[in-house]
């Protein structure tokens, strides 16, 4: 969908909400609307998009108790902004839109959270991303290098660029909104996706991208929406297998989770954010034990952590169980450089391609 | 001459009438303020006994107006039964005599010295014979006495005696002049209401100097007059006995049996057992130290208590209810009588209130309206068991403030009705600490703040609910104006939404097509009973429903629906017609009607 196009259906999805509030007061009904309830208890799995999603539960926001109301007029007043903000092409992170607020006398936020929380519903109310709405998060995108062209419509016009030919040493940039970027074409055989800096730098370094024919993404810790919504472009418009390397202790394991299934604050988008097919490559608490790698001993939040995975849905099989366990029974956790500690090449030359022909990629 | 002679010369017998010459105190005439109130007090007691007993419902006249610089004259006027002529000195021109005195039942009145004590004032400050006018039916002619006491002898002096026309066909007039102020004025008109609330069958109608105080009547029901009943054995006293016995020829036991409430032959037989003495004893001639036995083996033995309904007239809760409210505004008010209950051997039912709210006064102590046998007591209050009992209650329990005594905007009636009321004083201003009455009182009153507890945690609970909407209703026009900005249409009217979150009637007019439709939708949580009316120059009667009425005049025809709109529902007519016209609603307050006439 063209740049305009996707302005057009933001601003007029908008305007729906506040005309259907319009239509509600000219009949002496309460404006009010319907969204699903956010809570983990309205939080299932769909088996066919292999997702979380939102669940059937629904509660009504009306303008009949005074909270509903205020919700109500800040969202009104939010709306107001965007349909201006987009009319202008402007764009605004989530901070600036909360400071905007200041000037909205009874309509201001009180926090973030709330201004936060407002966008998420609209997104639910208008089926679309807050990146249509012209805003950009807070985080910088992730970045990513290998066999891959895509095309970016920028504000200087339409670029192809190739993210190994026509980058830095540092890669390409994800842009904060995924939808100006089309995918053109592809010579990998995987994407991997990892979670530290200082991994993604080796990778490149020791040319892995060229060996493997592997596309990177470097995910920076818990990745950003635009990452994931990239991941999952990458898998589902190329049907290339996805894999997440990530730090061997059980903070790592939920961003592989997240990039996987979604996270609850947006379960309504799920199926636009996670790669249900993306696999975890590493490290695995057995790869400490194997490959006695340098490691540190597992403290009270870990082994809480760790305890709480073995009753979260998203890690219930067989094959997180037993990794799981053994985590606890060895009581260690390791990062994904320690194994420089082999050498700087084992990673790339011995680690990754044992792994990677485990799991059938190559 | 020895001193004891010269003392026994100056030894005489004193004048009841002199006595109280003295001792103004004792009956209520203790300072000038006093006077007026006390004598209306008497008179207006002895018209209201009077009425009751002739089954009559009372009109009472009073008037005070001034004569000379401290003198004022008092008028008094019923239509009771009337007194004959040859009664009315007695009455008027004696103390202590009455027809009460030795009844056993609730009556206002009773020692017979009130408004004889008033004529006795009269005469001692503005030297003037106390007029009096009575009438005992139609085929009677009225009466008219000037009247004085004899001070020396306690005995009427008719200064003069006359028939005379009198537009009354039964009933009796007093006019009284003496020495005293309007001060207490405030407290006169006080006690007229407070009567009036306790004698909701009475209408009372006072002019203090030409102006015009009205306490009309809310009940037709007249009051069954109590009868009287035999003393009972608890609480009877050596003097009574005595004479009781002297005037009783016969044995002891027929004495016994015949004399007194709920005795019967084998509580006689016990009684006498008890005593040491025979059953069949001369009563006229027992010693007094057998009367001594008597009593106490009459104290002795367990007779069941009184009857109380025929000796007593409680007001009733629904009365009580009623004629609070015709005085008072208030938000909450209830009403108890309480079973009947014996002190000494005396019969007698405690009646409470409680109100609250409205237009009492929002700080300060409660007010207490305290009343014997539907007297209301002015004085004392400090005094009275009924403060007490309700200072010693918890009533922070209640959510009600207290600093000793309540506070907050609450009104608390007690009223007292007994045969006997056990008066501190002559005056009759407090009821004496006896412990059964005050803990029926503590009981009624406990009754009565719960209900007001429970009223109060609603009406909380409904003035958040409106402080929540009126906070909702602070928001939706901005919003509003926001939606219509976004949509770029004009903003929309939201006052029929306001109205269904406070909890209105909605009533909208719109025309489409030539149509004229009225809607009227019910918010609130009750019926709504209403008139629409509709002025307009629509001259088609095609109305679905058609108004109740219609006129015209000039040009213009007026309808009128009579309309009832239960909670939540709507009622709609439309007649073919347009815009113009007014739309009115009235049989409702308007401050919970909103009005959306699209065309205006």
């Amino acid at each position: 969908m063209s740049k305009e196009d996707l302005d057009i259906q933001a601003t007029g999805r908008l305007i729906g909400i506040a005309r259907k509030w319009y239509d509600q007061m000219l009949e002496g009904q309460i404006p009010s609307i319907a969204l699903p309830t956010r809570t983990k208890q309205n939080i299932e799995y769909d088996d066919t998009s292999e997702v979380w999603k939102y669940g059937d539960r629904e509660s009504i926001r009306s303008a009949g108790t005074a909270k509903s109301a205020l919700h109500l007029l800040k969202m009104a007043y939010v709306i107001w902004f965007l349909r201006k903000q987009i009319g202008e092409n402007r764009s605004s992170t989530l901070r600036e839109l909360y400071y905007i607020s200041e000037g909205w006398k009874k309509a201001k936020f009180q926090a973030q959270d709330e201004s936060n929380f407002l966008i998420e519903d609209l997104e639910i109310l208008t089926d679309m991303q807050r990146e249509a709405f012209h805003l950009r998060p807070e985080e910088d995108g992730a970045t990513i290098f290998g066999p891959l062209k895509l095309r970016e419509m920028t504000r200087r016009g339409e670029k192809d660029i190739h993210c190994q030919d026509d980058v830095g040493e540092a890669g390409y940039q994800i842009p904060t909104n995924v939808e100006t970027v089309e995918l053109l074409e592809h010579d990998a055989k995987f994407v991997i996706a990892i979670e530290t800096g200082g991994m993604y730098a080796r990778l490149i370094e020791n040319g892995f991208d060229g060996d493997h024919q592997a596309i990177l993404i470097h995910l920076k810790g818990q990745p950003a929406r635009s990452t994931r919504r990239f991941l999952n472009r990458i898998n589902t418009q190329f049907n290339l297998p996805v894999v997440v390397f990530t730090d061997g202790d059980p903070w790592s394991y939920r961003i592989y989770a997240s990039v996987a299934y979604g996270a609850i604050k947006s379960a309504h988008i799920s199926e636009l954010l996670a790669t249900p097919k993306a696999r975890f490559i590493g490290v695995q608490p057995s790869d400490i034990r194997d490959y006695h790698l340098p490691s540190d001993h597992l403290n009270d939040k870990d082994i809480g952590a760790l305890r709480s995975e073995l009753t979260d849905p998203r890690f219930a099989s067989d094959y997180w169980k037993e990794q799981i366990e053994l985590q606890l029974k060895l009581n260690l956790k390791s990062e994904q450089q320690a194994f420089a500690a082999k050498g700087l090449d084992f990673v790339t030359k011995e680690y990754l391609p044992a792994r990677l022909s485990d799991m059938g990629i190559i | 001459m020895s001193l004891a002679e010269d003392l026994a010369k100056q030894q005489r017998s004193i004048s009841v009438a002199e006595f109280f010459e003295r001792n103004k105190h004792l009956l209520g005439f203790d300072s000038p303020t006093r006077g007026i109130i006390t004598t209306i007090k008497e008179a207006v007691d002895n018209a209201l006994d009077a009425c009751e007993e002739a089954m009559e419902l009372p009109d009472i006249f009073l008037s005070v107006s001034r004569q000379d610089r401290e003198i004022y004259r008092i008028v008094i006027e019923d239509n009771g039964p009337g007194i004959i002529p040859d009664q009315i000195p007695f009455i008027f021109g004696k103390l202590l005599y009455g027809s009460r005195f030795h009844q056993i039942r609730q009556s206002r009145g009773q020692q017979g010295i009130g408004i004889s004590a008033a004529v006795l004032y009269a005469q001692l400050t503005a030297g003037v014979p106390t007029i009096i006018v009575s009438r005992t039916g139609p085929e009677h002619p009225a009466h008219e006495f000037a009247i004085q006491i004899n001070i020396d002898t306690n005995e009427p002096e008719v200064l003069s005696r006359r028939e005379i026309e009198w537009d009354r066909t039964h009933g009796t007039r007093i006019q009284i002049e003496f020495k005293s102020t309007l001060a207490a004025k405030k407290r006169l008109i006080e006690y007229l209401r407070y009567t009036s609330v306790v004698n909701p069958h009475a209408r009372i109608r006072l002019e203090i100097d030409g102006e015009v105080s009205m306490f009309d009547r809310v009940s037709d029901e007249v009051i069954a007059c109590p009868r009287a009943i035999k003393p009972h054995p608890h609480g009877i006293e050596v003097g009574q006995i005595r004479r009781m016995l002297q005037a009783a020829p016969g044995t002891l036991e027929s004495f016994l049996i015949g004399s007194f409430s709920k005795i019967g032959k084998k509580t006689a037989e016990e009684i006498c057992r008890i005593a040491k003495l025979s059953c069949t004893a001369d009563a006229p001639s027992l010693s007094a130290n057998e009367q001594k036995r008597l009593i106490e083996a009459m104290q002795m033995v367990k007779v069941p208590p009184p009857p109380i309904t025929q000796c007593l007239s409680p007001i009733g809760e629904d009365l009580i209810i009623r004629g609070l409210e015709k005085e008072f505004q208030m938000d909450f008010v209830k009403a108890r009588t309480r079973p009947g209950s014996v002190f000494s051997g005396h019969p007698f039912i405690i009646e409470a209130a409680i109100g609250y709210g409205g237009k009492l006064p929002a700080d300060g102590n409660a007010q207490i309206l305290r009343f014997a046998n539907r007297v209301p007591l002015m004085y004392q209050q400090g005094a009275c068991a009924i403060t007490s009992a309700i200072s010693a209650m918890n009533w922070k329990n209640y959510a009600v403030a207290q600093a000793g005594l309540p506070t907050g905007p609450l009104l608390i009636l007690v009223h007292v009705a007994s045969t006997s009321v056990p008066f501190t004083s002559e005056s009759k201003d407090a009821i004496a600490s006896i412990p059964e009455i005050e803990r029926e009182i503590t009981l009624g009153l406990q009754d009565l703040a719960r209900d007001l507890k429970v009223f109060l945690s609603r009406r909380d609970r409904n003035r958040l609910q409106e402080d929540r909407a009126r906070a909702v209703c602070a928001i939706l026009p901005e919003l509003a104006e926001k939606v219509a900005e976004i949509v770029e249409l004009p903003t929309p009217d939201i006052s029929s939404i306001e109205g269904r979150i406070m909890h209105k009637l909605i009533v909208r007019k719109t025309v489409s097509e030539g149509m004229v439709r009225i809607e009227i939708k019910n918010y609130t949580s009750g019926q709504a009973s209403l008139s629409l009316y509709t002025i307009t120059r629509d001259s088609e009667n095609n109305a679905d429903p058609p108004p109740d009425f219609l006129t015209k005049m000039d040009e213009d025809f007026t309808r009128v629906w009579q309309v009832v709109v239960d909670p939540g529902k709507v009622w709609t007519t439309t007649y073919s017609g347009s815009a113009h016209g007014t739309v009115e609603i009235r049989g409702i307050d308007p401050r919970n009607v909103v009005m959306v006439d699209r065309d205006e």
